[in-house]
């Protein structure tokens, strides 16, 4: 397909027999899950836009209008439109727009960092578990148990309420709270590809565990698991808004979705639009995280 | 298909024993209730006992179920046994040994019955098969030289198929792969566990001729497990019939298949449909499914189907005794049945005795 070699060359083997030959070249799998992916539009429509979003965060400082930081009597819950405030202001007539741009750093950093995280330790214990079995599956995936028992709202409200408020402690309670499922569906593919044969065989050619598991398993397993993690993290910018929302996220005057969202709350009445457009923003990022997975899912649902 | 093969071995008695298995036992333990207890054990491979001589094609048959498989991984020590020593060339494999173990592994390689499952789907197959070498500490460019070679010499053009995954080749191209990926470490010994088994007809046939082909090339020894009694003929000096996990009859394949002698084995061979459609088999040699293996029957294990058993088949258990007398030694045809031993009390003794 990408690379046309031999039409329908024919080869002879020593029993001379002929062996069919198929004009496909082949190709990787990634090259693969790329080309179905870039297929479907709506995919591509969600990683448009939260790579907007995504470059707004970033560039933030070069495309915030004002200050997210500085109030304005003259703009307080400004309606849409108004001079200066194209976005509106909030209740103490901070430029919105600036603010929703600057608030996307926090929330993005706490939707992906505390996945990434949690798909590092969680996926490393799971895979871990899954290979060896036994004594040591039973161990760590009892442990992942008991905090999986708790919803994990309650569970993320508890840690941080425990660590006490702050952006660090947000991180580590939200990656606690990822860390069991991960680490369940991580143990439980492992599991699976552990069985088939060809693992038998690599195992029967006297390789030691490590490279068993960075040559055989883990290409097989990386898939389900990075498909799963990605669904988290809509979940966790929920989350962390949720955390804001409730005082244990970052602290005000800081510009993050979660904490807009509460201090607007009041304002609902006066503005309901401009009070609106943090919850709006989280459930843009979040269905367009959830909508990208799910075509990642598709995408990378080959059985080879 | 049943016709003597291209090329047999000749005069392998001379030949050194490579591969000595002795009292080889596996029971895997079944558990269950609330506290995990052992509740009962699957007796797979149950005393087996058998030798290979260098550069032989010992033949495994036997029904579904009946330790075929369990008896080629215990062999490269996938499992453990319970019991019992593997001697090859003089050397003891134990577990604890790392180093004889991982020698081992380098002379012993084994061809998987599914060619689906035995391939990593996410490796093109020149990696697959370089893994061995490169895991042994052949650079990674020699360990791919290599497996271009040895796809040459299974019959897939490296050129074309180097490259590819295994869900881009057929059933027979997957299996090739399968026998260069045993190859890959020169080994002396191949355990090929049905390697045929689940391709179509012209196919097996193909797959058979190369795997008599690379064993002259690569003077292997091979240990060729099946349920094909017709491929086992075609390809084996010496057969070995198994039921449930116990050896009931070993020796040559030309008296195998021309003087069976165990019941179970003459039920076998009788299964075979007939060439000649005249002589067709109208009621089946064996009925029903061998009996559980969790709590194989006393005695003899056959007695549940065979139409000779008689009190002493259910109290005392056959040995393997050479039948005739040919006597002792690796050739020779050996049966584990009370009907061939004349102090047994068996009743059909004097008559077995006498056809013999």
């Amino acid at each position: 397909m990408a690379n046309g070699t031999a039409g329908t060359s024919r080869f002879v083997d020593v029993t001379g027999t002929q062996v069919p030959v198929g004009g496909a070249r082949a190709q990787g799998y990634w090259a693969s899950v790329w080309k179905r992916l870039r297929r479907d539009p709506v995919s591509l429509a969600c990683a448009a836009i939260l790579l907007l979003i995504f470059l707004a965060a970033i560039f933030a400082p070069l495309i915030a209008p004002h200050d997210p930081y500085r109030t304005s009597v003259r703009f307080r819950l400004a309606p849409f439109g108004s001079p200066d405030r194209v976005l509106g202001g909030d209740e103490l007539g901070r430029d919105m727009l600036s603010r929703l741009i600057y608030g996307g750093r926090i929330s993005l950093l706490m939707g992906l960092l505390p996945v990434v995280m949690a798909t590092l330790i969680g996926g490393s214990l799971g895979i871990i578990a899954g290979f060896i079995g036994g004594k040591t599956n039973m161990l760590i995936m009892r442990v992942m148990d008991v905090f999986y028992a708790f919803p994990s709202v309650l569970l993320a409200i508890a840690i941080s309420g425990a660590l006490g408020a702050g952006l660090r402690n947000g991180l580590i309670a939200l990656t606690l709270v990822h860390i069991p499922p991960i680490a369940r569906v991580s143990e439980s593919v492992t599991t699976q590809v552990r069985s088939f044969d060809f693992v038998e065989a690599a195992r029967a050619s006297g390789a030691k565990a490590v490279t068993l598991i960075r040559v055989h398993v883990l290409g097989n397993v990386l898939g389900p698991i990075l498909i799963y993690a990605s669904t988290k993290i809509s979940l966790s910018i929920i989350i962390a808004a949720g955390l804001s929302f409730l005082g244990l996220g970052v602290s005000p005057p800081e510009a993050d979705w979660g904490l807009m969202l509460a201090t607007l709350r009041q304002s609902i009445y006066v503005n309901p639009y401009v009070a609106a457009l943090p919850g709006a923003m989280i459930f843009i990022t979040s269905m367009c995280f959830n909508m990208l997975s799910d075509g990642l899912r598709s995408a990378m649902d080959v059985r080879l | 298909m049943s016709d003597t093969p291209r090329t047999r071995v000749q005069g392998t008695q001379g030949r050194s024993v490579l591969l000595d298995v002795r009292g080889l036992r596996k029971h895997f333990p079944i558990r269950g209730g609330i506290l995990n207890r052992v509740i009962g054990t699957v007796q797979a491979v149950d005393n087996v006992s058998f030798a290979v001589r260098e550069g032989e094609t010992l033949g495994i048959v036997g029904e579904s179920g009946c330790g075929k498989s369990t008896t080629a991984r215990l062999l490269m020590h996938l499992i453990e046994p319970d019991d019992g020593t593997i001697t090859f060339d003089g050397r003891v494999v134990d577990k604890r040994d790392r180093a004889a173990l991982r020698d081992m592994r380098r002379v012993l390689q084994m061809v998987f019955q599914d060619s689906y499952s035995s391939l990593n789907p996410r490796l093109p197959i020149e990696e697959t098969i370089a893994f061995a070498p490169w895991v042994h500490g052949i650079p990674k460019r020699e360990a791919r030289d290599r497996a271009h070679r040895l796809l040459g010499a299974v019959g897939l053009e490296p050129a074309t198929f180097a490259r590819r995954y295994p869900h881009e080749l057929s059933g027979g191209q997957r299996q090739r792969v399968n026998i260069a990926r045993a190859l890959a470490l020169e080994p002396r010994v191949v355990v090929l566990d049905e390697p045929v088994s689940a391709l179509d007809k012209s196919v097996e046939a193909q797959v058979l001729n190369l795997l008599v082909d690379l064993k002259d090339a690569f003077r292997l020894t091979y240990v060729f497990i099946s349920h094909d009694l017709n491929v086992v003929q075609y390809v084996s000096d010496r057969v070995l019939v198994m039921y449930l996990g116990k050896v009931v009859e070993v020796g040559p394949v030309d008296q195998i298949y021309a003087n069976p002698r165990h019941p179970y084995t003459r039920a076998l061979l009788a299964s075979r449909p007939s060439m000649n459609p005249r002589q067709r088999t109208t009621e089946a040699p064996l009925t029903g499914d061998p009996p559980n293996p969790i709590n194989p029957p006393s005695g003899c294990r056959f007695r549940t189907r065979c139409a000779f058993a008689e009190g002493v088949c259910s109290t005392a258990e056959p040995r393997l005794a050479a039948s005739d007398a040919v006597g002792g030694g690796l050739d020779a045809h050996m049966v584990a049945c009370h009907m061939l031993a004349p102090d047994s009390g068996h009743s059909k003794t004097v008559l077995a005795s006498n056809t013999a």
